[in-house]
């Protein structure tokens, strides 16, 4: 790829960009959030066309309209948000994207081509289930199936383990390198750089649309991607000064809470949270952290027990009178509970806050205060963006969560409910993210934090609880000796 | 009391036919994901044109294909409003239904009550329609009572069965995925509006040479809203479609055998939405996938969006 540029609405997400990638290696990509590495891939797969530039497959000069030229080309894609139609079988999906499916009876051909392909690599899928009811990692090889039934050469990951479980990845890194092994380019895009180390053979280093770095992984570390990654050095260790706890703010007793499955999700969880605390809540996702959020945020019914802010009883009641009664909620999957992505950004910043006397008048909002306030969060919190004037979904993931934060803390809430607020983050936002919310706790505010990332958990709590299927297995302070089998609490088979 | 069932029956296959035929091309239709309230203008449309077409050349099956051409041509601004300008699709769909009315009663005023005479013959199926009972209702019908289940059992087949039912299928469910892999989600939606408006159209030329063999204005009666209803009801299913059409179709004959005992027939007619409306609530009750619609209903779809 050579001089490649592209640009959104009048933004460059890409500036200029020469990359090459040779048979038979792997090639990371590394760079924040909105960097522009998604951008330049989805560019080489003909979703978007370049502004300018050029890209050569095999030394010719190619024009790349569409995915399935690209595809002629021998390039595939694995997506961050994967491309498949839940609501369809595996093989429906693979049917679907595959050059040589037959009109008639596509289903048949394709099962013996799947059941052959997780032989080959020692993967078990069934592929005669609908892609809902697979796991992330299962997901994801159904794309890997797809894009080497094509003859990809050239396969682009895009943040490939950021759904994944440890054991997942493992898997995965081992299919790369079989794949590598019989001469296929991998193009592995992450922010993650202990990955970038362990799989990659080569980096190239995005900061704001421009490379600024290519290296071999092998003369190079951590510390020295990271600075090329943000422009500066980072630091990774956020310092947590010792504060006295204050007074009770959250009590939640004997809570039960119903999943979507209709089954218990939370099974009689009791802890209180107070003043000046940080209070973490590690596990992996599915144990029923979501119902636990939703069900103290009133979004979700409680089955029985009682949630109490400042001894006053909350349960069951609206969340407008949870959030009223001093309860914020950073939710998970941001663009989906967090934003309404087609509204502008200063609608967004007063998603929860409309209704305030300060905000509102009868049926009328008071757009220059609205505005005001939007300005007010977009500087706080480092918003980055060319106006605020411009529709959310726009915005980066990380400048989203900014909004999200800076909207949810200007009320100077109790309690602040963060579920997963670093996910998918790069190193700058969360460290950003994670000062402001020490700094809550500072300001004798108490923090819910659920959270996968151990180093967040630990970096940041004063308590820990380990929840495993709706129960806490331990609940302990973040320098209890015993954490260190967190794993295996995490997992369920320890209590503490 | 024997004669009052298997006439009944007979005559609620008859009335069936006509909804299959729709409810098949709107299922496929929706399946892609455009939702085309167009259907009782394009009916009515199909209805003038194989009638005009039938009493001037004196060839129904001409008549028939001139019907299908019609619906076809129409539905393009349906395909045309929803997938390429990215309009509203209820509000587009809606124009057609009121186009389709209004073009038909104009073109077909010349021909406001008089009688074809060229008749479609019924087809009796040798050996089945000697069966007791079973032969007079089903082995002895029109010819488009015969079409309208091959196509529904047809129209299933290729859905399901299909590299291009996938491609329909997975357009209806997430048009962006479908776009990766290589379909033209312009391309098949058009398609299979298209599609959908010739069978709407078929079963407008039932009625007009096949069931009453006359032509008034607004003779679709409000079919075209039943098939859209049906479409719901079979669950996007064409097969689902058979029973289900001809299901309304009886409830459509026992209005007219139900009044004399003094069941208002305006309570009978209402029968068919509300059983709709029951399938919906059930559907939204249930929160289960299978019984879900086209993730991607009545979305409209634009290239390139971040």
């Amino acid at each position: 790829m050579k001089g490649i540029s592209k640009s959104f609405h009048g933004i460059f997400a890409n500036q200029n960009i020469n990359l090459k990638i040779e048979s038979g290696e792997i090639l990371g990509l590394l760079g924040e959030n909105g960097a522009g590495k998604t951008t330049l891939m989805n560019i080489l797969y003909g979703l978007y066309q370049p502004d300018e530039g050029q890209i050569k497959v095999n030394d010719t000069p190619v024009r790349i309209n569409n995915p399935v030229e690209s595809i002629n080309h021998g390039i595939g894609m694995v997506h961050q948000h994967f491309m498949l139609i839940q609501n369809h079988l595996v093989i429906e999906n693979i049917a679907l994207g595959y050059k040589d499916t037959p009109f008639f009876f596509p289903k048949n051909k394709i099962r013996q081509k799947v059941e052959a392909f997780s032989e080959k690599f020692g993967f078990q899928i069934d592929p005669d289930k609908k892609v809902w009811q697979l796991s992330a990692g299962e997901q994801q090889r159904i794309e890997i199936i797809k894009a080497l039934l094509n003859g990809a050469d050239l396969l682009i990951l895009d943040e490939p383990t950021s759904v994944l479980t440890p054991r997942e990845i493992k898997e995965l890194i081992s299919i790369l390198r079989q794949m590598k092994a019989e001469g296929h380019m991998i193009i592995f895009i992450s922010h993650k750089l202990d990955e970038i180390m362990e799989i990659c053979d080569r980096v190239v280093v995005l900061q704001k649309g421009k490379i600024v770095g290519g290296t071999d992984t092998k003369n190079t570390d951590k510390k020295s991607l990271a600075r090329m990654m943000i422009g500066r050095d980072v630091v990774f260790n956020i310092n947590r000064e010792i504060l006295e706890k204050g007074k009770q703010i959250l009590s939640v007793d004997r809570l039960n809470v119903v999943g979507d499955k209709g089954l218990l999700a939370v099974k009689n969880i009791s802890f209180d949270l107070y003043q000046n605390e940080i209070f973490g809540i590690a596990g992996v996702s599915g144990n029923g952290q979501r119902e636990l959020a939703e069900a103290i945020t009133g979004i979700r019914p409680v089955f029985s027990g009682k949630v109490k802010i400042n001894k006053k009883d909350i349960t069951n009641k609206s969340p407008r009178h949870i959030y009223d009664m001093g309860v914020s909620h950073v939710p998970e999957e941001r663009i989906r509970f967090g934003i309404a992505p087609g509204l502008f950004l200063y609608d967004n910043a007063i998603l929860k806050q409309h209704h305030l006397k300060k905000f509102s008048k009868r049926y009328f909002l008071k757009y220059s205060r609205v505005k005001n306030h939007a300005k007010t969060i977009v500087k706080d919190f480092k918003v980055a963006t060319h106006s605020i004037n411009t529709q959310t979904g726009n915005l980066s993931g990380g400048n989203i969560q900014k909004l999200i934060l800076g909207r949810e803390i200007s009320e100077k809430p109790q309690l602040l409910v963060a579920s997963h607020p670093t996910y998918g983050l790069d190193v700058g936002a969360t460290e950003f993210l994670r000062q402001h919310l020490l700094e809550l706790r500072k300001q004798g505010s108490t923090v819910l934090l659920f959270s996968e990332d151990l180093e967040e958990i630990f970096e940041l709590c004063d308590r820990v609880a380990v929840i495993f299927d709706g129960e806490f297995m331990a609940v302990l302070d973040s320098d209890d000796e015993r954490l260190c089998d967190i794993g295996l609490m995490m997992a369920g088979s320890k209590r503490i | 009391m024997e004669e009052i069932i298997i006439s009944t029956l007979t005559r609620a296959m008859v009335a069936g036919t006509p909804l299959l035929l729709a409810t098949t091309g709107e299922v496929i239709c929706e399946r892609s994901g455009i939702l085309n309230l167009g259907v009782e203008g394009v009916m009515a449309m199909g209805a003038v044109t194989a009638f005009i077409v039938t009493m001037t050349t004196g060839q129904p099956w001409l008549g028939v294909l001139a019907a299908v051409g019609a619906g076809m041509a129409i539905s393009v601004i349906h395909a045309f409003g929803s997938v390429t300008l990215q309009a509203n699709q209820v509000v587009s769909g809606l124009a057609l239904t009121m186009l389709g009315l209004g073009l038909s009663g104009m073109l077909g005023k010349p021909y406001v009550g008089k009688p074809l005479s060229i008749k479609m013959e019924d087809w009796s199926i040798p050996y089945l329609s000697d069966i007791p009972y079973l032969g007079r209702i089903i082995f002895s019908q029109s010819p488009f009572f015969y079409l309208a289940i091959i196509l529904a059992i047809a129209a299933w087949f290729f859905l399901e069965r299909t590299r291009l039912g996938i491609q329909i299928r997975s357009t209806g469910e997430n048009p962006k995925v479908a776009e990766t892999q290589g379909v033209n989600v312009y391309k098949i939606r058009y398609l299979s509006v298209i599609i959908g408006g010739g069978f709407s159209a078929l079963a407008g030329a039932h009625l007009s040479i096949s069931y009453s063999k006359s032509w008034i204005e607004g003779m679709t009666a409000g079919r075209g809203w039943i098939a859209i209803a049906l479409t719901i009801f079979a669950l996007w299913n064409p097969a689902r479609a058979i029973w289900a059409a001809f299901l309304f179709g009886g409830i459509f004959v026992v209005q007219y055998l139900l009044q004399p005992l003094g069941i208002s027939p305006n309570f009978l007619s209402m029968m068919p939405y509300i059983a709709t409306l029951v399938i919906l609530l059930l559907i939204s009750l249930k929160d289960s996938k299978k019984l879900s619609p086209p993730a991607m209903l009545g979305e409209p779809y634009q290239r390139g969006e971040r």
